[in-house]
């Protein structure tokens, strides 16, 4: 496929049509301001969650935001988070927060001894008590007693942040399990604790035991499920099943789940996951014309009009959003790891995708469709050519970028041949060997006659 | 006993027949005592025989002759002695004594050395075809043969040669030998690839202990791989004998380093490597090849150029591939070009390369011939791994070995049959 040979005709018509798609289809688009990346505004992120996370949410915001730089909003971080400590019973998370502060907001935020020590006392006799009523129970061999014993203490390790014991009380509920609401119950409390703890092998185990009791899985449930199953996906990496979960996530969720993840977090993370991974088909009727995601989306306009954008060839302010978005994003406790590999992702494939209808792409065009030099859009297009995940060769005199369809048959033959010659090699070196053990045998074999 | 005299005569009277020939074989054995004994007689005794007729008994006297250490002007006439005989002996007679055959012509190689190796080239050739029974039986003479080609740089005679599949192996010695020299030979035609398979044959081949001759080939190797591959890899294949795969690396530190900097293709990298080692590299003699090596780093990077761009500057090219000037660039181009590397035009009133794509169509008939012929080539080799695979599975050696190993596992099955085969 070579250029030279397409009529000037088509050329012509050719770079009309890189016109419609890359640079300037409705101006009035174009000069839409882009929502500025104003700082993250902590206060309204900490309302949307509840309970522990909350609170390991602000501690993250706080370490990763650059105390240089952005002091002030890492102390509105710790002092939520220390407000937040307070109204709970977890000394361990205290004592971790209050170096942190570091006397940095004034005398109320200070160590509080008295509290600690308070906190501690109350959950020795606490303990005590559970502990009683557990061996109780136990003598008198009451099933579901036992499973509320143990489910109390699962309860009470995790108020108090020792979240392993909460992980092997829950567990221990399943012998004593009598339906499947109480199953159902017991997953949904080892989920909880694994994601915090950060095991996300058990939050897909459990969400897999868990979707196997289908009799007593209401919708709230099984969109709780959907969500720990693609934040399970999103921490392996395993982004384009992540993308489903999210996807598949029903609106009856709401805020019921805010104790991990808020319906604003699903529209993000299913957003940048689906464009990372699926083809512009999948994008239409999975994402686009999706009816339950689309209320999630709602909730963040930006990530809606970036898909948008996406969808119909508005890379430049795709690409603009994205960018504005970044620093908000590196800020989330589960999406940070994965924001540069997404990223990378969805600008590969914004240009994958921009070159797919074209057989000649003009470079300049296409480098300002992106915002970028040609120079470096030509090194971007060389590792996706060299990688193979663009069929195009690049004409650098004229800056043009032509598709290039591989020939099936010469490939084949190639091929053929190719294997033909390494066989013939490769069974020859094994005769060979073979005749010189057997060689070797015979020496052996005579020796021993000897 | 007889003296030399009436050996001659027994052997003119006893070179007909081949039952003749069998008893002057036995006679020749035990007078053996007696020709080494009086070398200085046999120069006349040779005179009176003929080489064609007589090879036997004159094989015999010309290895005694030959025992003695040779006085610096004897030398040519022996040598000429002992080629007429290479080329005028009867086959089937020497390869009743096959020993004395090679010792003969070891002396003669060993003297042709000192003097001018290319005398030697042709005579040893004619020997190997004569000592041989089927081209695929390596004989003793195979890696003398090589090394005086490389010494005498007829590369193309020495191809003649290792063109011949080998099957039937001697010595293990003489395998890894032929081998070495083999690649040697082929890297000095630029035979790539043939150069690799050989030199793949050496390192792993079954060994017992490490041998020089392995560390050796495994260095050029190294090399080759590079230049004929553009990688290389550490892991040798599973079938390679435990101590070459444990010890080999060991003894190429630095040719390992090499390849691991020529992974990166980074060309200074490599540069930097070379200079740390380089007086490693021309110790080993290597120097030539680890050159070769380098400068192939910058056709790998220019094909790759191929894959991605139609038409790129010369000037482009140069600072891609980190070339000095885009005159060096065009040159290695033009180079690439013509040795069908790549499929490309430079036009030089622009400085400007426009890369095609390979012309072959797979449609002509030369192509279809050769597809043919290396079907067949396959098809006999299929053949002859299963012929080869009956015969191991009823050679008895193997069976003897077999049962015992399964005696040794299970206890349960133990019979009697396997014991049979117990020598």
């Amino acid at each position: 496929m070579q250029g030279e040979d397409e009529p000037s005709g088509s050329a012509t018509m050719v770079e009309d049509e890189i016109y419609a798609n890359g640079t300037s289809s409705d101006d009035q688009k174009r000069n839409r301001p882009i929502i500025t990346g104003e700082q993250l505004d902590i206060e309204a992120y900490a309302s949307l969650y509840s309970g522990r996370t909350k609170i390991t949410r602000l501690i993250f915001i706080a370490d990763h935001c650059g105390a240089e730089t952005n002091q002030t909003m890492q102390l509105e971080a710790l002092r939520m988070a220390y407000d937040e400590i307070k109204k709970g019973e977890n000394a361990l998370l205290f004592r971790e927060v209050v170096p942190k502060i570091d006397g940095r907001l004034g005398p109320n935020y200070g160590m509080d001894a008295a509290w600690c020590e308070m906190v501690e006392r109350r959950a020795e006799q606490r303990k005590d008590k559970l502990e009683n009523e557990l061996n109780a129970y136990r003598t008198n061999l009451i099933k579901e007693s036992i499973r509320m014993g143990y489910n109390d203490f699962g309860d009470f390790y995790y108020a108090h942040g020792a979240l392993g014991d909460a992980f092997k009380s829950y567990v221990r509920t399943r012998d004593y399990c009598t339906t499947s609401k109480h199953i159902i119950h017991m997953c949904m409390s080892a989920i909880l604790v694994s994601i915090e703890m950060g095991q996300f092998t058990h939050v897909t185990s459990y969400v897999s035991k868990a979707e196997q009791t289908p009799e007593a899985l209401d919708a709230i449930t099984s969109a709780k499920l959907r969500c720990a199953a693609g934040l399970a996906h999103l921490e392996a990496k395993k982004y384009k099943l992540a993308a489903r979960k999210f996807l598949e996530t029903g609106p009856e969720l709401g805020s019921h789940y805010n104790e991990v993840i808020a319906p604003q977090d699903v529209a993000t993370y299913g957003g940048l996951c689906a464009l990372a991974t699926f083809d512009r088909s999948e994008l239409k009727s999975k994402v686009i014309d999706n009816v339950n995601f689309r209320n999630f989306l709602e909730l963040v306009p930006v990530v809606r009009e970036l898909i948008n954008d996406f969808y119909s060839s508005h890379y430049a302010s795709c690409l603009d959003y994205l960018g504005n978005l970044k620093p908000n994003l590196l800020l989330d406790i589960h999406l940070h790891d994965h924001v540069e590999t997404l990223y990378d992702q969805i600008r590969h494939k914004a240009l994958i995708q921009y070159t797919l209808p074209f057989v000649s792409v003009d470079l300049h065009m296409m480098a300002n469709a992106f915002k970028t030099s040609v120079a470096g859009l030509e090194k971007e297009l060389e590792t996706l050519i060299t990688n193979n995940q663009i069929q195009a060769r690049i004409d650098s005199h004229n800056k043009i970028l032509y598709a290039r369809h591989a020939d099936q048959r010469n490939a084949t033959f190639q091929r053929v041949l190719q294997t033909g010659s390494e066989f013939d090699r490769e069974v020859r070196s094994m005769l060979l060997r073979a005749n010189l053990i057997k060689h070797d045998y015979n020496q052996r074999g005579g020796s021993r006659k000897i | 006993m007889g003296t030399v005299e009436v050996l001659v005569a027994q052997i003119q009277g006893l070179s007909s027949t081949a039952g003749d020939i069998s008893r002057l074989h036995t006679l020749l054995k035990q007078s053996e005592e007696l020709l080494h004994a009086e070398t200085s007689r046999l120069p006349s005794a040779l005179a009176q025989l003929d080489a064609s007729q007589h090879s036997l008994g004159y094989l015999y006297i010309l290895e005694a002759c030959t025992s003695v250490p040779i006085s610096q002007e004897q030398t040519s006439s022996i040598v000429l002695t002992i080629s007429r005989f290479i080329s005028s002996c009867n086959p089937e007679q020497i390869r009743l004594a096959p020993e004395k055959f090679v010792s003969v012509c070891k002396r003669f190689k060993d003297q042709v050395i000192l003097e001018v190796p290319i005398r030697g080239v042709a005579p040893l050739l004619t020997a190997i075809r004569k000592l041989q029974t089927s081209s695929e039986h390596l004989t003793t003479l195979h890696p003398e043969f090589l090394l005086l080609c490389l010494l005498a740089k007829c590369y193309k005679a020495g191809r003649s040669i290792l063109d011949n599949d080998i099957l039937e192996v001697d010595q293990p010695r003489d395998l890894f030998l032929y081998c070495y020299y083999g690649g040697m030979i082929c890297i000095g035609l630029k035979l790539f690839h043939k150069a690799l398979e050989l030199l793949h044959n050496v390192v792993t081949a079954p060994m017992q202990s490490m041998n020089a001759i392995a560390v050796e080939a495994y260095k050029k190797y190294i090399l080759v791989s590079l230049i004929y591959n553009g990688q290389f890899s550490t892991s040798l294949p599973k079938y390679t004998s435990s101590v070459a795969q444990r010890n080999l690396k060991n003894f190429c530190q630095p040719y390992i380093e090499l390849a691991n900097s020529y992974g990166t293709g980074n060309v200074e990298e490599l540069d930097t490597v070379f200079q740390t080692n380089r007086e490693k590299f021309e110790s080993d003699n290597n120097l030539g090849l680890v050159k070769q090596a380098i400068s192939s780093m910058y056709k790998r990077n220019i094909q790759r150029l191929t894959q991605t761009y139609l038409t790129l500057s010369l000037q482009d090219i140069a600072s891609t591939v980190k070339l000095n000037s885009p005159k060096e660039a065009e040159m290695h181009v033009l180079q690439m070009i013509q040795d069908g590397e790549i499929f490309a035009t430079i036009n030089q009133k622009d400085g400007m390369v426009r890369f095609l794509e390979d012309s072959e169509q797979y449609k002509s008939c030369k192509m279809i011939e050769h597809i043919d012929s290396s079907i067949q080539r396959i098809m006999t080799l299929a053949k002859k791994l299963t012929a080869m695979d009956e015969n191991i599975s009823s050679d008895p050696l193997y069976l003897a070995k077999a049962g015992r190993e399964r005696q040794r596992f299970d206890y349960d099955d133990f019979d009697s049959v396997p014991q049979k085969f117990n020598i």
